[in-house]
């Protein structure tokens, strides 16, 4: 045998029959999800919320966060949050928006220097530092939220296009399960939500639409096939007929996702972060989402109307 | 599917080659490069801030000054119009766009309006909007048009100024562009230090010579008694006093400066200055007709020097000894030769990579680009066959190879999140493939001959390649589109990855795998 297989040839996994498990499943995710939102909210970066980033490296083998904490938090810029970043010497800190004009955030940047080299010397190398103003973090933000919503919108349109319009209605379905539940698990998590999410989140839906899009052509091209086979029946056996390049994509794409997380570096760790978990989440909903809705959305009952719209458009 | 014209299989391999050729001078060292012969393509690519270590700083243009500026010159403007032709008025004030006052009698008004007509130098298009209400009072109005021209020529100008002022502190390659209404980027690579930089482009560098008011005390102006032609300003220290009165009238002004250097005077860092023509004219005459007076130096609304004038300076030329450092004194000179902004810049954003960080991010990408390749290769060789599988190897390849050469091509900026773009695109690159793979694998299983089999194959995924592709293609658009700096850089690379990944399955391995199967006629396909 000179290949193998991920899943033996010919699966009947009847994957349809779990759809009320999954949808509870989903819903209550959902639920929780929205629910941390406004609760816990997110963790917003200075990208959104303004404020200044510092990243540090200190001299020796391991920075005293203790005791830069007490330093810093002496000088009455109100909250300084301080993290480890990658190695035990790196350290992030950040400072929440100063009141007043922005020459107060810019001094804020040059007391946080000024008490660190007084306390620890001057070894310190300042490896990055990032200042949002609050009018362009508001500015950002907004950017941010169109990008995410012209995005589905877009998909949406080239979906309806292409594809019948429960297609469309189910992968939207899809999709907002994807960001709403990856927007959960940063809230749950605490990981910072900043540009770079943003540019994750819409990743995530690319992705898992490329997923859904491959199974809908299944679909579209088995309802051709098989005129009197039952929906469900239709439905898992698309499911199974795709189920090898679903699970061989998400394995490759994940292995390079992996590497990018474990070498890839600390600044870019949270952002793979969330790209691993797209693709975990993007692949179930490709399943267990998208298709059951098809069944509940009543899809073979027009295009059996419509024969002639399903004509292969390509 | 699987006949190829010879027009199609020349097409394909010159891509490659061209591919090849243009990826090329990534793998050398920058220098190396420029001693090349110039036929060879040399362009490398770029690499963000965040990788090669600099500063990126969004500045806001106070474009709001410039319009009050200019509405209180308007002020100035109706004074001089009004008053020697005996119309009595009061309250004159400038706010936002308009300028305002009210007229002592009513009856006045036509003529006033008739006066003021005046300020309306351009009549096709005329500047200001000129209204009266209720009988006495009097609007003058900046026209839409004007306050548009009127802040687009501030930010022009200031764009200018920003240039010369980095041009002048001597970084290497800055990028320096006008973003939106009133912003203007600042790119520069490499500066671990921005902190000079900020400082330069935090003042506006007005500088005016005024003469000191000698008749009135700061004491006196402070507790009311200010004369209408003077003011009261801070000055820098060393100058015996917090604050100075100034007559309002500007002398001469930094305008008219042609150059700027620091130096010494008794081994004080100082700047030294010559004037053009009309400024030594001008500076000739108030330095002769005020001999033992004070001349105040003002930069910005400060005082920073207020020597008396010993003698007349007649040649044009002179020194301003404040209280300086070396580095102040050089800056000073910048600020004087590059010009004053025409409205004050503030940053709204800053991001400093050092170079260190940058080195560390580019070794980490590249690492994690190497094992997810070999990682991907290896699963994909071992899944697929030795001829399937090493097929969608080289494709993957030849992918990595025309993404750098795309980069390169379109002079696109590589960030962070960019290559980790390109590291998603390893994975995702191999799915067209893996479409089309399990397709034949499906085609065979129902007991297709192996040509039938490939052919209907790439026929039946080719659709769906499409359809999937096309949908990340919008997203990284979008990306593009409302994304920024690093966002961007990611969206580029995830773009030219689909893109040539779409290539490389639908056009190169299908050519490598119809010409084995022409070759080999295989009874069995190894997939």
């Amino acid at each position: 045998m000179m290949s193998f297989r991920l899943v033996p040839d010919q699966t009947k996994v009847p994957f349809l029959s779990f759809r009320k498990t999954a949808m509870a499943l989903s819903g209550f995710l959902a639920l929780i999800s929205v629910a941390l939102l406004p609760t816990k909210g997110l963790n917003l970066g200075i990208d959104f919320q303004g404020g200044t980033m510092i990243e540090v490296r200190m001299p020796g083998d391991e920075a005293d966060i203790g005791a830069m904490r007490g330093t810093l938090n002496g000088l009455g810029l109100g909250e300084v949050a301080l993290q480890t970043f990658g190695s035990p010497t790196d350290v992030l800190i950040r400072v929440e928006r100063q009141e007043g004009e922005q020459e107060a955030q810019l001094a804020a940047v040059d007391q946080v220097k000024q008490a660190l080299t007084e306390s620890f010397g001057d070894d310190i190398s300042y490896r990055r530092v990032e200042f949002v103003g609050p009018k362009v973090s508001d500015e950002l933000f907004r950017a941010g939220a169109e990008a995410v919503l012209f995005a589905l919108i877009a998909i949406l349109a080239y979906i309806w296009f292409r594809f019948e319009w429960q297609f469309a209605v189910a992968s939207i379905v899809a999709l907002v399960h994807d960001v709403v539940l990856t927007l959960g698990v940063f809230s749950l998590l605490g990981l910072e939500f900043n540009l770079a999410t943003v540019a994750a989140l819409l990743t995530i839906v690319g992705y898992s639409l490329n997923d859904t899009v491959v199974v809908f052509d299944r679909v579209r091209e088995n309802l051709r096939k098989y005129k009197k086979m039952l929906l469900v029946d239709l439905l898992d056996r698309s499911l199974n007929d795709t189920l090898a390049r679903t699970l061989m994509t998400s394995v490759t794409t994940l292995l390079a996702l992996a590497a990018l997380f474990i070498f890839g570096g600390p600044v870019i760790r949270d952002f793979t972060f969330a790209l691993i978990w797209g693709v975990l989440i993007g692949t179930y909903s490709s399943i267990f989402i998208a298709s059951p809705i098809l069944l509940f959305l009543n899809l073979r009952a027009e295009s059996v109307a419509l024969p002639s719209s399903t004509e292969k458009a390509a | 599917m699987l006949r190829f014209s010879s027009w199609t299989i020349g097409s394909i391999i010159a891509i490659c080659i061209v591919g090849l050729v243009f990826s090329l001078p990534n793998l050398f060292p920058r220098e190396q490069m420029e001693r090349m012969p110039s036929w060879l393509p040399h362009q490398q690519i770029n690499l963000g801030l965040d990788l090669q270590g600099g500063s990126h700083l969004l500045l806001d243009v106070g474009v709001d000054v410039v319009v009050q500026e200019r509405m209180e010159a308007v002020a100035d403007d109706i004074r001089r119009l009004l008053r020697p032709e005996g119309v009595k008025y009061r309250g004159v004030g400038a706010r936002g766009d308009a300028t305002s006052f009210t007229l002592v009698d009513s009856s006045q008004a036509p003529q006033a309006l008739d006066l003021l007509r005046q300020l309306n130098t351009n009549v096709v298009t005329p500047d200001f909007e000129i209204v009266e209400t209720d009988g006495a009072r009097v609007e003058i109005r900046l026209t839409e048009t004007a306050a548009t021209q009127l802040r687009n020529s501030a930010v022009q100008q200031s764009l200018e100024i920003v240039r010369r002022r980095i041009d002048e502190v001597g970084t290497r390659e800055p990028t320096i562009q006008r973003q939106g209404a009133a912003r203007i980027l600042v790119q520069v690579p490499g500066e671990k230090n921005p902190d000079a930089i900020k400082r330069l482009l935090g003042q506006t560098a007005k500088m005016n010579f005024h003469l000191v008011d000698q008749d009135t005390s700061p004491a006196q102006a402070l507790s009311g008694n200010l004369p209408a032609g003077s003011i009261l300003l801070p000055a820098e220290e060393g100058e015996g006093a917090d604050q100075i009165v100034v007559r309002k009238r500007i002398e001469v002004s930094g305008e008219n400066l042609v150059n700027a250097q620091p130096t010494y005077q008794q081994n004080q860092p100082v700047v030294s200055f010559t004037f053009d023509n009309v400024g030594a004219r001008k500076f000739g005459n108030v330095t002769k007709d005020h001999v033992n007076d004070r001349l105040a130096i003002v930069l910005d609304g400060r005082v920073i020097s207020s020597p008396r004038i010993n003698e007349p300076i007649l040649g044009g030329s002179g020194i301003i000894s404040g209280n300086f450092t070396v580095e102040s004194a050089n800056e000073l000179a910048i600020l004087l030769r590059a010009g004053a902004l025409p409205a004050p810049l503030t940053v709204v954003e800053e991001r400093t990579v050092g170079p260190d960080l940058g080195a560390d991010s580019i070794a980490a990408g590249k690492w994690a680009g190497v094992i997810g390749l070999i990682a991907v290769m290896v699963f994909m060789a071992f899944y697929y066959g030795p001829i399937f599988g090493l097929a969608a190897d080289v494709a993957l390849l030849v992918n990595l190879v025309l993404v750098a050469a795309l980069l390169s091509m379109l002079q696109a900026t590589l960030t962070l999140p960019g290559i980790a773009g390109i590291v998603l695109t390893i994975g995702m690159a191999v799915d067209a493939n893996v479409l089309v793979f399990e397709r034949i694998r499906e085609e065979a299983r129902v007991g297709k001959s192996p040509i039938a089999a490939v052919d209907t194959g790439y026929r039946e995924a080719m659709r769906t390649i499409i359809d999937a592709n096309v949908t990340t293609l919008i997203a990284a658009i979008l990306l593009y589109a409302f994304g920024s700096g690093p966002i961007r850089g990611f969206a580029v690379t995830l773009g030219c990855g689909i893109v040539t990944s779409m290539f490389t399955a639908i056009m190169l391995t299908r050519l490598l795998i119809s010409t084995w199967l022409r070759r080999s006629r295989p009874a069995m396909l190894p997939v």
